[in-house]
Order: structure tokens, then C-alpha cells, then sequence
């Protein structure tokens, strides 16, 4: 029986894990948390459909608890060393690890709103990111703003720290688009007086469902896009908010003052992936994602002969294709144990 | 009175929470079909007016949406409502309903903005 170890036990490494297992093989999974599920217990509903996030957790935590493969929780990855045709895997230090195949599938994390200043995050009170915002949007979240009201007037702001030369992130994070659009018309549904703006660059709505979501955003439920992006926030001695931006349609600048200010943050990869990376002999894009061997025929392949990559370590990814990714993975490690 | 000589000058900036909605409101509630312009100017490339008078269709999506009625009085005029740009338009938008309604209720709701 060949043993795989799957580092990182999100959406990624479950999926992979739980195919692996049913074509056979012997999988233990390395997750540095208590828990499983990664990044998707930050959410509460997906787009495009708001399918709530407890619906794939649940059937995450049945492969995970039916399925025979083993889960070292709060555990790290130290090294990875080759050996007589095999991986030693150190882990927390301490315990050694023998295995056939590595995947790695190690995951994103969220931009760090505080590093664009100019917006104001954790400087002002009521500027949030979209992760903030997804918990608010819980039954029994609490949408008041200083004065106990709920807000009057709210704004998106499109690609913080994505697209962005300022926060070093050139590329497109792929999801803020459409999970604005979601927020947007998840916040319309508990606020019908609310005034919501969306102030974009581009809107991306490059998936299944997502264009008809944007449309629906402005037909049904009267969210405004303005194309600009915001220069700067400041805060009012009533903690409302003044916003500048150019309203780039126009030509004009153009001022407002909101209530609440929601900042659409991007992706990045993980802070310790380019160091683990290199250590390993695994490249790393210019954007921090790890390098495929072949961005057409083998998104799955590392430049590691043995070692693999799942999910958002090679790109920012949607939970969907993140599934799809990870399924391909197991594929791909599958063929290349019957190859050898 | 006496002329000092000085000028006011109008602010370029749009400030929006002096933004008078109500002709938007009005139009948006008889043709609905108009909230969901992307601005991609396929109206103004296909215009007949353009060719011989400045006159740009797509910014009367903007002129409404940032409550600019005394500019937009004045551009709504050079339509002849030959109706190309509905034509061309990926959102199927009844623009020349738009231009109508805006043209029946601007009086209303002109508004001098300094």
C-alpha cells in the first residue's frame, strides 16, 4: 500500500484525501489547526447561489469522520527530505513521516486590510473587510453602527490589495468581484432603505452564474456600481465616513459620506509558502503562488518529481474550483503511483 | 449690482450627498429596464446625432445618476429619437423611453447647482 501525506486539511486537502483514500492508498493528512475546513470557516454563504457554508462543512467533516484516512491536527510540517525513492516528512519537530507522494495543499490567506492605510481598517470604526462583513451576515448578526442605527449608506470597495502595485499584488484575486456583488445583495435583503454603492475597477465576473448575479444586483436589487477606485477614507467626529474617489465615467471627482465601508480583500499566498517552497525545491510565481510545471497539462505537477499541489497554494481559487482542483490532484497522484 | 470683477467658480467635485435623486427615481420606476446600463458606450458609437453635433448618449445614464439636470436639459436636446442605440444595446435597454421621460419631468425637478 502506498502512503501519501497531504499537507493542509481545507476544502484542498479533504477532497484530495477523501479521493485518495477511495482509490486505495494509505493518506494522513497535516493540518496546523484544531479543526478542518481551512479558510471556508470564515464564511457563511457562497456565491453565486448563497449555498450556506455549512452545507459543504458537513459533507467535509463526513468524508473526514467515514472514510478511513487519518488527520494529525495542530500539527506543522518541519522539513521534507528525500530518501531511497520516498519523502521523510518531520513534523512538529519531532515525529517522522515516510511517504510515497506528497501533496501539497497548503491554501491561501486574506490580505491584510491594515496595509492599505489610506482606507482606514482597524484605524477607523466602521470599516470592515468582506470577511469581517460574511460573519455580520449571520442570522444574528448585528449590522448597527454607532448610534445603534443600522446604516444608512454603505460602500464596496473593489480589489483591496489585489491589482494593486502599492501592496505588491499585480494579479487579480478572482472571487472579490462576485462575493461583493453577493455581500451586496445579502446586506439589500436585511437593509430595503439602505443606499449601496460598489465602487470597481473592472467587474470580473468570470463564472458560471456570476454575470447573471451582477445584473440581478442592479435590476432587483438597486446596488449602484460607480467605476473608481477609492483614494482615501476619513472619519468624521461622528464616525461617519468621507470617501473620495473619481467617478472615471464622468471624469469627475466625486465625494460621499457613508456609514459603513467594506473593503473586498484579495488573496495572497501564505506567509512561510515561499521559504517551505524553496526548501523543498518547489518555485514560486512572481505573485507568491506556488509554480505548476505546466500551467495547460500539469496544473497539479510541482517542479518536484513526486510531490504535488492542490487548490489556492497555486493560485487564487473559488471553492469550486478548488473541489475540482483538488479531485484532479488525486487523479494525477493516483496515475503517477500505478506509473512507477 | 455692482460688478467687482470677481467670479465664482462652480466645484468640479461631485458631492454627492447634495445628490437630488428624485428625476432618477422617477425614470428608474417607469422604465426599469435602464438600472442595469453598464456604461459601455455602444449608444454613443451607433448615434446619428454624434456625427454632427457633441453630443454622447451614455453620459445620460451619468448626468442623471449624479442629479446634473441643468446639463442634461440641455443635451437631451440633440436626440432625434431615431432609436439606433436600442438597437445596439447589450442590456436591452429602452433608451428612448429614457430620453422621453427624462425630457416630460426635468422641468420638475431642475434644480441650479452652484
Amino acid at each position: 500500500m502506498k502512503h501519501i501525506v497531504i499537507i493542509g486539511g481545507g476544502i484542498a486537502g479533504i477532497e484530495t484525501a477523501s479521493a485518495l483514500t477511495d482509490a486505495g492508498h494509505w493518506v494522513t493528512v497535516i493540518e496546523k489547526e484544531a479543526q478542518v475546513g481551512g479558510k471556508l470557516n470564515n464564511w457563511s454563504y457562497l456565491f453565486p447561489d448563497f449555498t450556506p457554508v455549512d452545507k459543504i462543512k458537513s459533507v467535509l467533516q463526513e468524508k473526514c469522520s467515514e472514510k478511513d484516512f487519518s488527520i494529525l491536527h495542530q500539527t506543522e510540517v518541519s522539513s521534507i527530505h528525500r530518501k531511497n525513492g520516498k519523502f521523510n516528512i518531520e513534523i512538529s519537530g519531532e515525529h517522522q513521516l515516510e511517504a510515497d507522494a506528497v501533496v501539497v495543499a497548503t491554501g491561501y490567506e486574506l490580505f491584510d486590510a491594515r496595509r492599505k492605510e489610506e482606507y482606514g481598517y482597524k484605524i477607523y470604526d466602521h470599516v470592515i473587510t468582506s470577511a469581517d462583513l460574511e460573519q455580520l451576515l449571520l442570522p444574528n448578526g448585528d449590522l448597527t453602527v454607532a448610534a445603534g442605527e443600522n446604516p444608512k449608506r454603505i460602500a464596496f470597495v473593489h480589489c483591496v490589495g489585489s491589482r494593486d502595485e502599492k501592496s505588491g499584488n499585480h494579479y487579480c484575486s478572482k472571487v472579490c468581484c462576485i462575493t461583493g456583488v453577493k455581500q451586496a445583495i445579502e446586506l439589500r435583503k436585511r437593509l430595503p432603505e439602505a443606499e449601496i454603492y460598489c465602487f470597481y475597477m473592472d467587474l470580473r465576473m468570470y463564472g458560471k452564474r456570476f454575470e447573471e448575479l451582477y445584473r440581478e444586483a442592479q435590476e432587483k436589487y438597486d446596488i449602484e456600481f460607480i467605476r473608481g477606485r477609492l483614494s482615501e477614507a476619513s472619519e468624521k467626529i461622528d464616525k461617519s465616513l468621507l470617501i473620495k474617489a473619481e467617478d472615471t465615467l464622468s471624469g469627475r471627482p466625486l465625494k460621499m459620506n457613508i456609514d459603513l465601508l467594506v473593503l473586498l480583500v484579495g488573496m495572497e499566498a501564505g506567509k512561510g509558502t515561499a521559504s517551505a517552497a524553496a526548501s523543498c525545491g518547489i518555485g514560486c510565481e512572481d505573485s507568491g503562488f506556488l509554480k505548476t510545471a505546466d500551467s495547460f497539462l500539469k496544473s497539479n505537477f510541482s517542479e518536484q518529481e513526486g510531490i504535488f499541489l492542490a487548490g489556492s497554494c497555486t493560485a487564487p481559487m473559488s471553492v469550486n474550483d478548488t473541489i475540482l482542483h483538488a479531485r484532479s490532484a488525486a487523479q494525477e497522484v493516483n496515475n503517477w503511483l500505478l506509473r512507477r | 449690482m455692482k460688478d467687482f470683477g470677481f467670479t465664482m467658480i462652480k466645484q468640479r467635485t461631485i458631492d454627492y450627498d447634495q445628490f437630488d435623486g428624485r428625476l432618477l427615481n422617477e425614470v428608474l420606476e417607469m422604465e426599469p429596464s435602464f438600472k442595469v446600463c453598464l456604461s459601455c458606450g455602444g449608444c454613443t458609437a451607433t448615434c446619428s446625432a454624434v456625427d454632427l453635433v457633441s453630443f454622447n448618449v451614455r453620459r445620460m445614464n451619468l448626468l442623471l445618476r449624479r442629479g446634473e439636470t441643468v446639463e442634461l436639459e440641455s443635451e437631451i436636446k440633440k436626440c432625434m429619437l431615431c432609436g439606433k442605440c436600442m438597437l445596439v444595446c447589450p442590456r436591452g435597454i429602452n433608451i428612448r423611453n429614457v430620453i422621453m421621460l427624462i425630457k416630460k419631468s426635468i422641468p420638475k425637478y431642475k434644480t441650479v447647482t452652484l
